[in-house]
């Protein structure tokens, strides 16, 4: 596996209308205004967005499914567009919808699209690695969804790609598939391959990415690791903390700048913690006070916390 | 670095996929190859084909082949490629060395395979029952039949990458019933009721039909309905190219 030090992917400024749209009185719609990211070899890249957020519509434009109306799009240096079946070859393709013929058994699926390729991955491994050996008679219209899954994953890598495009690989799994997955994910990002992947859960991008581009409203909006993510300051930069004591504690003598509410009864909420002297000034509280927490809960900020930093609403 | 397999491997994998797939479908191998026969049989014993200057076996026969060309290149393949397309196959499928030309060129090759078994089969029951085709039929009938199933199968991707799947199901059946009873097909123009008598020799259908019965009755090349025939497969091809939505 070649391991460049150029991007595996590069977009920039990507521009994509559909329509014309009968509700717009038939005008087109801009779908992506500007999205902007790379890929590396050897990491996974996330894109991390609200549905709607334009990621498919991202993937399936690099992936030279939808064309553009703007912007530069480099696979492994090849313009998407004009991409021939050679570069096809070193690109992994999952979809969100599987893509897979509902009357098809895995295996002859599996042997069809290796077919398509000089020098495949072992099938036989792959089978057995996602666990498909279990249901390798079955049609794909009567697979569970987490075995489609699974099944459009092995699709996906048995050409032996360089760059993977995972959309929502996480989508209908068991937590059982949903590790198996995860792990060979991983595997293949050891091996030096650059694996982009949506999701519009923060859980799976906090579990897998190594880079995360957060994408909304057409655009990228934000990007990093997670822990330069995490470090962000926002609006909610500070943190806050939970512990249960006796009922009625007298929270006015708090010291300056925490706030505490006793959100039910014995269970504070104590918000405002911003560096580690704000804890030693709790504890001395406690101290001054006699209480001794039953429980304590501190939550560190967590990826959700800086996507509605953000983008400002919800997205579970 | 991974690399493609050569294009013909991938075209001739894809073919013989697709291939498959067809045989193995019950209602297609019914349309393909059950439905034919009986037509074929029902012509052979009733009079509806007498009075036409040769035995109803010879009349019917080149009939029933272009009957199974337009069920497999135009009904079956249309649904197929209908549902392809619903299901993302299409779009999972051009992302990998097979890409987009090579989908439709591998389409291709599993109409013409599904269409030379229809006509293995078809022809055989035919000389069981009498058939006695011109000398010169076959080397005017193959080709003809070939142009047949383009002109079909770039009608059949014509609907199934513009409608609905389940549109592309109904009017792929419908207009194969309407066109194997009125369009000239099976049944001669002088056949047909006077309103379609003038139009069908216009229908791919009906262009079809003549052609090849023209071909294995006389052994005579039907000029104008070669040229239709070719009017079409070119019509419906551009049209094909420029509307199909591929998701």
């Amino acid at each position: 596996m070649p391991v460049s030090d150029s991007p595996a992917l590069e977009i920039d400024g990507l521009i994509k209308d559909v329509g014309p749209i009968a509700s717009l009185d038939g005008r087109m719609m801009r779908v992506l205004d500007g999205v902007s990211l790379s890929a590396r070899f050897g990491q996974v890249t996330a894109l991390l967005g609200a549905n709607g957020a334009g990621k498919t519509t991202t993937l399936e434009c690099a992936q030279g499914l939808q064309r553009r109306n703007g912007g530069t799009i480099r696979l492994l240096g090849q313009d998407p567009d004009s991409a021939g079946a050679d570069l096809r070859a070193r690109v992994g393709v999952m979809l969100q919808d599987g893509g897979l013929p509902p009357s098809a058994r895995p295996l002859p699926l599996l042997r069809h699209i290796a077919a398509m390729y000089r020098n495949p991955r072992d099938i036989g491994g792959l089978v057995e690695r996602l666990g498909i050996d279990t249901f390798t008679n079955t049609t794909v219209r009567r697979l569970s969804g987490g075995q489609k899954q699974r099944l459009a994953l092995a699709a996906c890598l048995v050409g032996n790609p360089e760059v993977v495009f995972l959309d929502e690989p996480s989508a209908g799994l068991d937590p059982q598939s949903r590790q198996i997955v995860f792990e060979l994910i991983r595997e293949l990002r050891d091996e030096g391959l650059a694996i982009v992947l949506t999701t519009h859960l923060l859980d799976d991008a906090q579990k897998l990415a190594d880079y995360v581009f957060i994408v909304d409203g057409g655009r990228t909006v934000a990007q990093g690791t997670v822990p330069e993510l995490l470090a962000q300051e926002g609006s909610t930069s500070s943190r806050s903390l939970m512990f249960e004591a006796a009922q009625g504690l007298d929270l006015a003598g708090l010291p300056a700048g925490l706030d505490a509410a006793e959100v039910s009864a014995g269970h504070y909420t104590v918000t405002g913690i911003q560096q580690p002297a704000d804890l030693a000034a709790l504890a001395q509280w406690w101290a001054a006070h006699d209480v001794m927490p039953a429980s304590l809960h501190f939550a560190a900020r967590n990826l959700e916390d800086v996507f509605l930093d953000i983008s400002g609403r919800q997205i579970r | 670095m991974s690399t493609p397999a050569p294009l013909a491997a991938r075209v001739l994998a894809q073919g013989r996929y697709e291939t498959i797939t067809m045989l193995r479908n019950g209602e297609q191998l019914i349309l393909a190859v059950v439905l034919p026969l009986m037509a074929l049989i029902g012509l052979s014993v009733t009079p509806l084909l007498d009075g036409l200057g040769a035995s109803r076996i010879n009349i019917a026969t080149p009939g029933i082949l272009a009957l199974c060309a337009m069920s497999t290149a135009f009904t079956g393949q249309g649904i197929a490629t209908g549902f392809d397309r619903r299901y993302g196959v299409l779009r999972f499928l051009s992302t990998t060395p097979l890409g987009r030309a090579g989908l439709i060129w591998g389409k291709v090759i599993a109409v013409l395979a599904v269409l030379v078994l229809q006509v293995l089969v078809v022809s055989a029951v035919a000389l069981l029952l009498g058939w006695q085709p011109s000398p010169a039929g076959w080397a005017l009938g193959v080709p003809l039949l070939v142009l047949g199933a383009a002109a079909f199968t770039a009608l059949g991707l014509l609907v199934a990458g513009t409608v609905r799947p389940e549109a592309t199901l109904a009017i792929t059946n419908l207009l194969w019933l309407v066109l194997g009873a009125f369009g000239g097909i099976v049944l001669p123009s002088d056949r047909q009721p006077l309103l379609v008598q003038d139009i069908v020799h216009f229908l791919p259908s009906g262009a079809l039909g003549q052609a090849l019965r023209d071909a294995f009755l006389t052994g005579t090349l039907n000029l104008g309905e070669t040229l239709v025939l070719l009017v079409w497969a070119a019509l419906a091809s551009a049209g094909a190219l420029r509307w199909f939505k591929w998701s």
